[in-house]
């Protein structure tokens, strides 16, 4: 079983992202479960998604402690939130940020990625909404999802003409993970 | 039937839709508010053909759907928490006037302190509002629940309300793969409503009329034979999907594990799948434990419990609601129900996950390794100590 914890502040599609990967699992034939912890929460405040995806049925209905992957889509949580608790050791943290991965100076055993998310939204969606591109370097990173899990769950989630931009918006962060593989 | 990816609320609201209710009223209350919501979009895009009543509060949605009910309508409503305390009254009359409503329980904590989270304090609270009470694990159950409640509630010899409670967040705003019913497999299995008695000007009747010392009581006995009775019903009708849609999350009660298994886990609701997991880890270390779902608490299946738990040497009840200064209510009821059974086995209660507190698989592991460290009194579980001076 594969964990995802996503960390982001309210009004940033966080609820939409975990729906939007556990869709692209489940269309790429996977089991999936996607769970926003709710609270008090209002534009700005810390915001937190749980996924899962897996191979047979998800029974757990708990919190992620020990994910294998960490999703920050604003990178100001870094400093105020324990956001990179119980990450595990050879995990992957991707942070929406300008700075590269060294900049950070995250003392982790793990891989960190950055990606100037809100710079390539701005680009594909002419809007700092970064949740779409995000889940496309999310894919090209992890191998979780596909990018075609991506299309088909954007056009299930969205109007077509929404589909497309958020579309270009994942293909566009997809591709620049890739490229910074090489 | 489709398969598709979606939230529990969503998925509750489609299958309410395939059982064409024609009166709905509700008003939103979290963590309730996504199925209400999603009906009455339903019936503003003209998918729906209800009256959608939006009502000033839960005392007059659940008074709407009382009323619509008495003239024949197929009736639905949902609500959480305080909402469901402030239905209270309204929810006695319908089941002493025998209306077949339908309503979505999300198990939300009570007030005070003020808690938006998941418990089972305010269904069990209502637990003898004689309403037929079914409590969902996953969101497929709750899903598929509700178009069994109608038929349930709807059945000549039931005609009671059934309340389908399902753990607020946990399960209203998580999302998983649900099987969707087509509507016309939903009008197979559910056909129209046929009110043997409704209020219509041909021929005035009246519901809930007074009675005196001379018949109350009986009205009363005739309300607990068919709660009791519904049993038969509910059964049934559990049986009857399964054969229809393949699909079948247990009867009253339902095990895992449970051959052969010396400590038994009982609990209600979404926690059973967790509990699942963690009976699996146990298992790997040769700890023999295994589980009864309940999954009707009202009638409360004595007999499906007893038959359950024969053999079992050690019964750790889990609870998400307590009675103040007695105990786990459902603990207290499963105790009650083994004094009928020889040899019965010592039950321990177990309150935990109030007011959206984790149960984690360690908690439940825990709960089964510090067993003997339980007494007579349930314990509550996962306290901090430091709040608590």
């Amino acid at each position: 079983m594969i964990e995802i914890r996503i960390h982001g502040r309210g009004g940033q599609g966080i609820v939409t992202s975990g729906e939007l990967i556990g869709f692209a699992a489940f269309s790429d034939g996977k089991y999936a479960q996607a769970y926003p912890s709710f609270g008090s929460e209002r534009m700005g405040s810390p915001v937190t998604t749980y996924v899962r995806i897996d191979d047979r049925p998800i029974r757990t209905r708990t919190l992620i402690y020990n994910p294998d992957f960490i999703i920050i889509q604003d990178s100001t949580l870094l400093a105020t939130e324990p956001v990179l608790d119980g990450l595990k050791p050879k995990g992957l943290v991707l942070v929406n940020t300008k700075k590269s991965a060294d900049a950070l100076g995250l003392d982790l055993n793990s891989r960190v990625l950055t990606i100037p998310a809100t710079e390539l939204a701005m680009e594909a969606l002419g809007r700092p909404i970064v949740n779409t591109t995000i889940l496309g370097a999310f894919a090209a990173a992890s191998g979780a999802i596909s990018l075609e899990g991506i299309r088909s769950a954007l056009e299930h989630r969205f109007t077509k003409e929404l589909a497309e931009k958020n579309l270009k918006a994942a293909t566009k962060g997809y591709n620049f993970v890739k490229e910074k593989k090489q | 039937m489709a398969r598709t990816f979606t939230e529990g609320s969503k998925a509750v609201a489609e299958t309410v839709k395939l059982c064409r209710p024609n009166v709905i009223a509700a008003y939103p209350i979290t963590p309730q508010t996504h199925i209400s919501e999603e009906l009455a979009q339903m019936v503003a895009n003209g998918e729906l053909k209800a009256e959608y009543v939006t009502v000033e509060s839960e005392f007059a949605a659940a008074s709407v759907v009382l009323g619509a009910s008495a003239t024949g309508a197929r009736t639905y409503t949902a609500t959480s928490s305080q909402g469901l305390l402030l239905m209270t009254e309204v929810l006695f009359n319908i089941s002493g006037m025998r209306l077949p409503v339908v309503m979505t329980c999300a198990n939300r904590a009570i007030s005070a302190p003020i808690n938006i989270w998941n418990d089972q304090q305010d269904s069990i609270s209502v637990r003898d509002a004689g309403w037929v009470q079914l409590y969902a694990e996953d969101i497929q159950e709750a899903s598929d629940l509700h178009l069994q409640a109608f038929r349930i509630a709807e059945h000549p010899e039931v005609l009671l309300p059934v309340m389908v409670c399902m753990d607020g967040f946990i399960l209203t705003h998580a999302y998983e793969p649900v099987y969707l019913i087509e509507q016309k497999e939903a009008d197979a299995f559910l056909p129209p409503y046929q009110p043997q008695y409704y209020l219509t000007p041909k021929n005035p009747i009246t519901f809930g009329a007074m009675m005196g010392p001379e018949s109350y009581m009986e009205a009363r006995c005739q309300l607990d034979r068919a709660l009791c009775g519904s049993a038969r019903t509910v059964e049934e009708v559990a049986k009857e999907f399964k054969k229809r849609f393949g699909r079948f999350q247990g009867t009253l009660v339902d095990t895992y594990c449970i051959e052969g298994a010396e400590i038994v886990l009982v609990a209600m609701g979404s926690v059973i799948s967790t509990i699942k997991e963690a009976i699996d880890l146990l298992r790997k270390e040769g700890v023999k434990v295994g589980l009864l779902k309940v999954r009707c608490f009202r009638p409360f299946p004595r007999e499906a419990i007893n038959k359950a738990l024969v053999g079992v040497k050690e019964v750790l009840v889990m609870d998400r609601a307590f009675s103040p200064g007695s105990g786990g209510v459902l603990a207290t009821e499963i105790r009650a129900a083994l004094q009928d059974v020889k040899k019965a086995p010592e039950v321990k209660g177990h309150i935990a996950g109030l007011g959206g507190r984790e149960i984690s698989v360690e908690t439940i592991i825990n709960i089964v390794k510090d067993r003997k460290s339980v007494g007579r009194e349930d314990r509550f579980v996962d306290l901090k100590e430091a709040l608590l001076s």
